[in-house]
């Protein structure tokens, strides 16, 4: 048991139980905090798999950006008057046997695959330098197509919203 | 107690995937539905930063799931004012409930 395990199962109950949380509780605020708690878990994931810089932007991001985004959905969809916030379900029964049975196959493939696992995996003294290079190298391209991605997503979005 | 791989991250991975799909079909609520969303963009991230790892090749993946935390971001943004107008236009973000194209 070394700290590396423990916190591996840590941060993989922690991701379960919230998004089980997620997807099943009945109020709305409660499934945002809940997913508050799953992208901290995930970060936790990249933190252990060597990428800090992942793990730091995943939790501006995601809980800095998204989370508060979709909170505002939630305090700008229903009524704040209202007592409740809740929400229902429905097609629970077809739908939790055919996701089981696909988490199943899932599941089964990613072990019974050999992956081909580098003998030697290094954990890159500093991954920022690596994921820059590679930025202004090999992808250029796509990173500027991203940018331009990100400025017609604000427009798009400011414009469809206030009219 | 085995030593942490691949596949246990894999496995967490898939898991987490197969609950934003119950989340992304049963939930009623369209901000539940980016809620699943969310949930199975984190599963694909988790894949790519543990195929990084495990590849030796570290920079490839971690890039790749930078551009799918943008491409999250900039979605999301989208996704909200979209959810916003139908409740503007129908009182409602039900999504078993929004049938209609134009009145």
């Amino acid at each position: 048991m070394t700290y590396y395990t423990v916190s591996f199962y840590l941060f993989a109950a922690i991701i379960l139980l919230s998004a089980y949380f997620v997807v099943t509780t009945k109020n709305v605020i409660y499934a945002a905090f809940n997913l508050l708690l799953t992208f901290f878990g995930v970060a936790g994931f990249y933190a252990l798999l060597g990428a800090d810089f992942i793990a730091i932007v995943q939790l501006i991001v995601y809980v800095g950006g998204i989370l508060i985004l979709l909170l505002f959905g939630v305090m700008l969809t229903n009524k704040i008057t209202d007592t409740e916030i809740k929400t229902g379900a429905f097609q629970v029964l077809p739908a939790s046997i055919i996701v089981g049975m696909f988490s199943g196959v899932l599941i089964a493939s990613m072990t019974n695959n050999r992956w081909i696992v580098s003998a030697n995996t290094p954990v890159a003294a500093d991954t920022l330098r690596t994921i820059g290079n590679i930025l202004m190298n090999q992808y250029i391209l796509i990173f500027e197509v991203l940018g331009v991605l990100l400025l017609i997503a604000l427009i798009g979005a400011a414009s469809i919203a206030r009219k | 107690m085995q030593e942490i791989g691949i596949a246990h991250f894999l496995i967490v991975s898939s898991l987490l995937f197969s609950f934003g799909l119950y989340g992304v079909v049963t939930r009623k609520n369209a901000i539940m539905v980016l809620m699943g969303l969310e949930l199975i963009l984190n599963a694909a991230n988790i894949n790519f930063i543990t195929f990084a790892k495990f590849n030796g090749n570290v920079g490839f993946g971690q890039v790749a799931a930078l551009f799918v935390i943008v491409l999250a971001a900039a979605e999301s943004a989208i996704a909200l004012a979209i959810v916003l107008n139908i409740y503007k236009n129908f009182n409602q973000v039900n999504v078993d409930e929004i049938d209609k194209l134009r009145d």
